[in-house]
């Protein structure tokens, strides 16, 4: 027991990467705010980077009460082992009981090294996180085999106990800009001999690129529409809405689809406030990438479609006929 | 130059079922395969040598039956394959398993030449937590790269790897020195098929099985005593409550009328505020 009056405090990583701060960090702060209300504790930040000290309040405002802050020209770009070195530097000197860090490309090649330094029970990739009652352990779930199964997963022993969490699931709270919060700034400088791995050049996906991710509304295609005049019906009607189009893994097999519209398992998840699913039969594989959204319409010509067990409402039509039905109505309704 | 490719066998995602009574997982005549990530790590081990000249092993940590997937690696044609099993090694999380194939790799460095490169899958389908390669990285202390979807150069004089990496927002250019690991994207490459003399090496081959005595690997460190993580329970996620399913000549109407009741709807179309 004694370990666990040392280890307390929820972390939370504010990765900050393509010059910002990650929205999943905030919708973390959020969560950690309940983890942390529940065992009685704080909430703490860390941010590591280069001029990141300026994000810290913005930490505070979505709930940290205290931010550590890393800020060193040599973390400008990430490298897996200065990172490594820096996290766990200050996880050791604070002792955080719960870490969470956001699943995104850098925090799982992070969380890994982390982890592995720290000898920490690390639980990748999670969609719930919650405190257990009795023990007062974090109880991390996550899906496993492609989505079938959901997983809750413990630290059985150990300190920390670290998790990471798929963005776009937590929802982030509103910020709170007067919100009072500490901030502490660590001096970790880096060790030049963990400087081998170098970043030559980083080239942006082109202007305008599609980032079906942050989209408040999607309209998405499966193999029921599999056709170029289909999808103009579908891009009217996104963009009425003002909206994205994305679809099935079929589709971009199909090639009427580039890869970064793919909604599901080996594609992404997303979390619109509208998703409307045309032609799609509602695979597992396709089901873990949507059905947080807020709203499912879904229209399917077969009344025994999956997709409508996760639908808020659903259309029993061929598309052919009611997409161009939608698209008036909601003319008449929004004009 | 030496590449060890670390593969696992999982079983095909899509057929895996919870016995509703026992609650565990159902195996019993489900196929297994190799990761699909994993057999573009093989592709990707082989093409190297192939230009640079060298020696692929192939690595798996997992039961007996596991040695059917390192078959499939023969056939393509990789030098050798190692079979890392010991019931000791049962009900390891990322952290025990990183462990033991670090372990692992030592012994191979030791017998086999030392390795220059590990290559391992962005992520194994079953598990989905992309964290081994890290964590078998952070062990050894090597350079690692993730998420590489090109290998633009490898100097084995100079010891420098040159890669991209696919991220969020674009592709980063790295260069890391050797020994390193990488994982791979699939679409670094096409697996290629078995070839004939390869399936005769599958064959005829008799295949290294290592346990935990033989790579030194510490009790404390491995299967359920060095795994952190625990499984408290599994679950059919809960369906999400479907709502009404319309149909007929104002399926639509009737649609647009609810959901312009909702107010994310409200929000999101309108622009409402807090309606
Ligand atoms: C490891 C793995 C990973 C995968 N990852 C993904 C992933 O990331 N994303 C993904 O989407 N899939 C993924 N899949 C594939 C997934 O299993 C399904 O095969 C796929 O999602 C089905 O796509 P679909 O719904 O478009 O096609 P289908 O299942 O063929 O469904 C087409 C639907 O259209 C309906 N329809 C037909 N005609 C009409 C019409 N005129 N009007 C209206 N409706 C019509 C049909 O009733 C049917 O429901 C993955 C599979 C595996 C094994
Ligand atoms: N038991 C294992 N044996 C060998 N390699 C493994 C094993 N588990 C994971 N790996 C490697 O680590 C990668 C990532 O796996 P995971 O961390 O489980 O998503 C896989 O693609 C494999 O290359």
């Amino acid at each position: 027991m004694a370990e666990n009056t040392e280890w307390k405090d929820v972390l939370v990583f504010i990765e900050v990467s393509d010059g910002k701060p990650q929205e999943v960090g905030w919708e973390l702060l959020g969560q950690a705010t309940k983890l942390a209300g529940k065992l009685g504790q704080k909430v703490k930040a860390l941010i590591i980077g280069k001029d990141v000290e300026k994000y810290a309040q913005e930490a505070v405002s979505y709930g940290a009460d205290t931010v550590y802050v890393v800020d060193d020209p040599s973390y400008e770009t990430y490298v897996t082992r200065t990172y490594c070195k820096a996290f766990c530097d200050v996880v050791t000197k604070h002792k955080p009981t719960i870490v969470l860090i956001g699943a995104t490309p850098l925090g799982r090649d992070l969380s890994g090294a982390v982890g592995t330094i720290l000898q920490a029970g690390l639980t990748a990739d999670c969609t719930g996180l919650d405190i257990d009652d009795k023990t007062l352990k974090l109880l991390s779930t996550r899906p496993t085999f492609g989505g079938n199964i959901m997983a809750t997963i413990f630290c059985q022993k150990g300190q920390p106990q670290m998790s990471t969490v798929r963005p776009k699931v937590m929802k982030k709270g509103t910020p709170d800009p007067a919100r009072k919060g500490e901030i502490i700034k660590e001096n970790i400088p880096v060790d030049p001999k963990d400087l081998t791995v170098k970043v030559l050049d980083f080239i942006p996906d082109k202007a305008g690129a599609v980032e079906i991710e942050h989209a408040k509304i999607i309209v998405a295609g499966g193999k029921g529409v599999n056709s170029p005049e289909g999808f103009e019906q579908l891009k009217k009607l996104a963009d009425l809405l003002g909206g994205e189009v994305a679809g099935s893994r079929p589709m971009v097999e199909a090639g009427l689809l580039t890869s970064e519209r793919q909604v599901g398992q080996t594609g992404k998840t997303v979390c619109p406030r509208v998703f409307i699913a045309v032609g799609i039969s509602g695979a597992i594989q396709h089901l873990v990438g949507m059905q947080n959204s807020d709203v499912i319409i879904s229209i399917n010509s077969d009344p025994n479609a999956p997709i409508f067990k996760v639908s808020t409402v659903s259309i029993v039509e061929k598309w052919q006929s009611a997409i161009p039905k939608l698209i008036e109505q909601l003319e008449a309704r929004i004009h | 130059m030496h590449i060890a490719v670390l593969i696992k066998q999982v079983p095909d995602t899509q057929e895996v079922k919870i016995d509703p009574e026992k609650n565990t997982i159902v195996r019993a005549g489900v196929e297994s395969i190799v990761n699909p990530f994993d057999m573009n790590a093989v592709e990707l081990a082989l093409q190297l040598v192939e230009k640079h000249g060298g020696e692929v092993s192939v690595i798996t940590m997992g039961p007996p039956q596991a040695e059917a997937a390192l078959k499939e690696t023969l056939a393509m044609g990789v030098t050798r394959v190692l079979l890392i099993t010991d019931r000791k090694f049962a009900a390891a999380d990322t952290l025990a398993t990183s462990y033991t194939l670090a372990k692992a790799i030592e012994k191979l460095s030791a017998e086999s030449g030392n390795v220059d490169l590990i290559i391992c899958g962005k992520q194994a389908v079953d598990g989905d937590t992309a964290q081994t390669g890290p964590g078998v990285a952070t062990r050894l202390n090597f350079d690692q790269a993730t998420y590489v979807t090109t290998v633009d150069k490898i100097d084995i004089e100079s010891k420098k790897i040159v890669v991209k990496r696919r991220l969020a927002k674009g592709v980063e250019i790295v260069e890391a020195s050797l020994p390193a690991l990488i994982t791979v994207e699939k679409d670094i490459n096409e697996p290629r098929y078995a070839s004939l003399p390869g399936l005769v090496k599958a064959e005829r081959d008799k295949i290294a099985w290592w346990d935990a005595a033989y790579i030194g690997a510490d009790d404390d460190h491995i299967g359920f005593k060095g795994s952190p993580t625990w499984v408290k329970k599994i679950f059919t996620p809960p369906p999400r409550e479907g709502g009404p399913e319309l149909s007929g000549e104002s399926a639509v109407k009737e649609a647009l009328d609810l959901v312009f009741e909702n107010k994310h709807f409200k929000e999101a179309v309108l622009g409402e505020e807090g309606a």
